[in-house]
């Protein structure tokens, strides 16, 4: 879907840092998501001193304990305070998702840059094979490539960076294929350039607006997609207190204490929900086509 | 007819190069199968060295892949490491679970998509668009399996409406809301589009200059048009259905293919792995076919276009 969006590259001279940032807060919506997004991201920088309890301390409080004045979110199965794990999450499932993000945007971005420049026959094979691979369930893909590499942190973000690198692929193929045609690019040429200063130079800098909106519209994803390994059992493993892997712990206790699901579930919602937010206004401003849509 | 014969034989080179990625990269994985089917079990070396002959472990590396891409058209992947069952039957036992929820998934997901897309896009720029879009925006947004534990938590817990397992209708009803999320997001998001891009259009102004009611200028006219994108994205749409169903199946505790993926990764019951991987690449290959002759249906311009002898 959201490479429908970004078809055509977007004009470089749009995209100016506070610009962008001022106009996002014009619009209510990204305004708010970006008053979430500072806040979890705040939780993830200052843990420590956020957090009323040791995110493993066990018997912090009563076991599964509702929530009270001292345990706003309640507590686990271990009396775990569940606020202090949510706060601790952050530390993990943001920087998983982006970590994730830009791993498959590298990789994705190289293939499809290749993909775009070299052209000819290489070309015709590598963007048939990204289109078969790009309908294959993403989830089933990074399972896959999970039973592989194992179960871990570091194997569930190379998992799901491998899953997204075709959808990344055929986005930068795309639009490395029309920077290409630019007349500053076939004079570099003629000039005698070499093709690593051709890509560095010229084309790199035309696409960058589209390998930054691809960024904006599918961290959220990757977020998400790291998550739901996590909760499958695949990813990142307890007790470590990242959101997928607590919701994964809160599955058995649902009738029991239901808040040790809620609270976890919240807040990987409101990231991905905000982040999303954020990155369809990006998409907006930096893409005159979509502009004034809403 | 031979368009459609076409296709289908161009089909193969794919099959067969998926199902080639899948061989090595199983070939790929560390340690030896049957040191992973005894799972610490000891064994005696001429045990070993038995199983091995008998998997066909003992042969070069280019006779078995010959000889899995033949036993992979045939539907004969092996036995799982943990029943040693032939993997097949056990999908095959399975599937019918899995469909179902898809099935259910696909219309709950289409018909929450389509009801957004078709009222944010008649009105667009209004409240109402507003809404509807946000809406769909926090449908892609919610991760799967939290809404699933949430409808548990609130239709199966406290008001007890629906039964939380089983496999009756009644007990689909939640998991194909949450399958349905996977798709309704980016449905009515594309569908909104569709339908303001259609409206713009020449013969919706000749409709409404005729004198039609709206709903015959909407559902006769603007619907038809603006629907060929979306169906084009159904392809798409349905593999988020299956991994969808993936998801779903592990939060609703229901049996079925997908919970089978992830209980065959976590016991490293590869051979189980490696057959569903198969077949879910070709169920989405022909899958995609279907798709492509529906859009020929739909739109008689691109069936016309196809026909016409070259």
């Amino acid at each position: 879907m959201s490479d429908l969006l970004i078809s055509a590259p977007p004009e470089a001279e749009r995209v100016k840092g506070p610009g962008v940032l001022r106009q996002l807060m014009t619009k209510p919506t990204s305004a708010v998501a970006i008053v979430i997004l500072t806040v979890l991201v705040c939780f993830a920088l200052f843990a420590p001193w956020i957090a009323p309890f040791d995110p493993s301390q066990a018997s912090a409080g009563p076991r599964l304990g509702a929530p009270e004045a001292a345990h706003i979110f309640g507590t686990d199965l271990h009396g775990r305070d569940v606020f202090s794990r949510v706060v601790w999450g952050a530390r993990y499932s943001l920087p998983v998702g982006a970590a994730t993000l830009l791993l498959g945007l590298f990789a994705g971005g190289a293939l499809g840059l290749a993909l775009g420049y070299i052209g000819g026959r290489f070309d015709a094979v590598g963007a048939r094979v990204v289109d078969v691979l790009l309908g294959f369930p993403a989830i089933v893909m990074a399972i896959l490539a999970v039973s592989v590499l194992g179960v871990g942190l570091v194997q569930v973000v190379i998992a799901v960076a491998i899953a997204d690198i075709p959808k990344f692929a055929r986005v930068i193929r795309g639009a490395t294929i029309v920077a290409k045609q630019n007349l500053f690019v076939e004079s570099a040429s003629a000039m005698g350039a070499s093709t690593a200063r051709i890509i560095v130079l010229h084309v790199l800098p035309t696409i960058l607006p589209t390998v930054i909106l691809l960024g904006t519209l599918n961290l959220g994803g990757a977020i998400l997609s790291t998550a739901t390994l996590s909760f499958l059992g695949l990813g990142v493993q307890p007790p470590t207190p990242e959101w997928g892997t607590m919701l994964s712990d809160g599955r058995e206790y649902i009738r029991y204490a239901p808040w040790m699901m809620i609270a976890p579930g919240l807040a990987l919602f409101l990231a991905i929900i905000s982040v999303n937010l954020i990155g369809d206004r990006v998409s907006e401003i930096i893409d005159p086509r979509s502009q004034g849509r809403l | 007819m031979t368009y459609f014969l076409r296709r289908i034989l161009a089909l193969v080179p794919i099959l067969v190069l998926t199902w080639s990625a899948v061989f090595f990269v199983f070939e790929a994985i560390p340690g030896d199968p049957v040191n992973l089917m005894l799972a610490g079990v000891p064994a005696s070396e001429e045990v070993i060295a038995n199983e091995r002959a008998r998997l066909g472990l003992d042969k070069p590396l280019m006779e078995r892949y010959i000889s899995f891409l033949g036993r992979a058209a045939v539907g004969d992947l092996g036995e799982s490491f943990r029943t040693r069952a032939p993997v097949t039957e056990m999908i095959l036992a399975q599937i019918g679970p899995t469909l179902q929820l898809a099935a259910a998934g696909l219309v709950v997901g289409l018909a929450m998509g389509l009801l957004l897309g078709v009222l944010a896009g008649l009105r667009p720029g209004t409240s109402l668009d507003t809404v509807c879009t946000f809406a769909a925006l926090a449908g892609s947004s919610l991760p799967s399996f939290w809404t699933g534990m949430v409808l548990i938590y609130v239709f199966g817990s406290i008001l007890g409406w629906v039964p939380i397992v089983g496999l009756g209708i009644d007990a689909l009803i939640l998991p194909a809301i949450v399958t349905g999320l996977f798709i309704a997001g980016d449905f009515a998001r594309l569908v909104r589009s569709s339908i303001i891009d259609a409206s713009r259009q020449d013969y919706i102004r000749t409709a409404r200059a005729k004198g039609l009611p709206p709903i015959k200028v909407v559902g006769k006219h603007a619907l038809r048009n603006a629907l060929i994108p979306p169906v084009t994205m159904l392809g798409i749409s349905l593999s988020n259905l299956i991994g969808g169903a993936v998801v779903t199946e592990n939060v609703f505790a229901r049996p079925g293919l997908g919970t089978m993926l992830v209980e065959g990764v976590l016991n490293k019951d590869m051979p189980l792995v490696q057959a569903l991987v198969v077949y879910t690449t070709a169920a989405y290959l022909i899958i995609n076919l279907l798709v492509d002759i529906l859009y020929g249906l739909i739109d008689p311009r691109i069936r016309h276009a196809r026909m016409a002898p070259r």
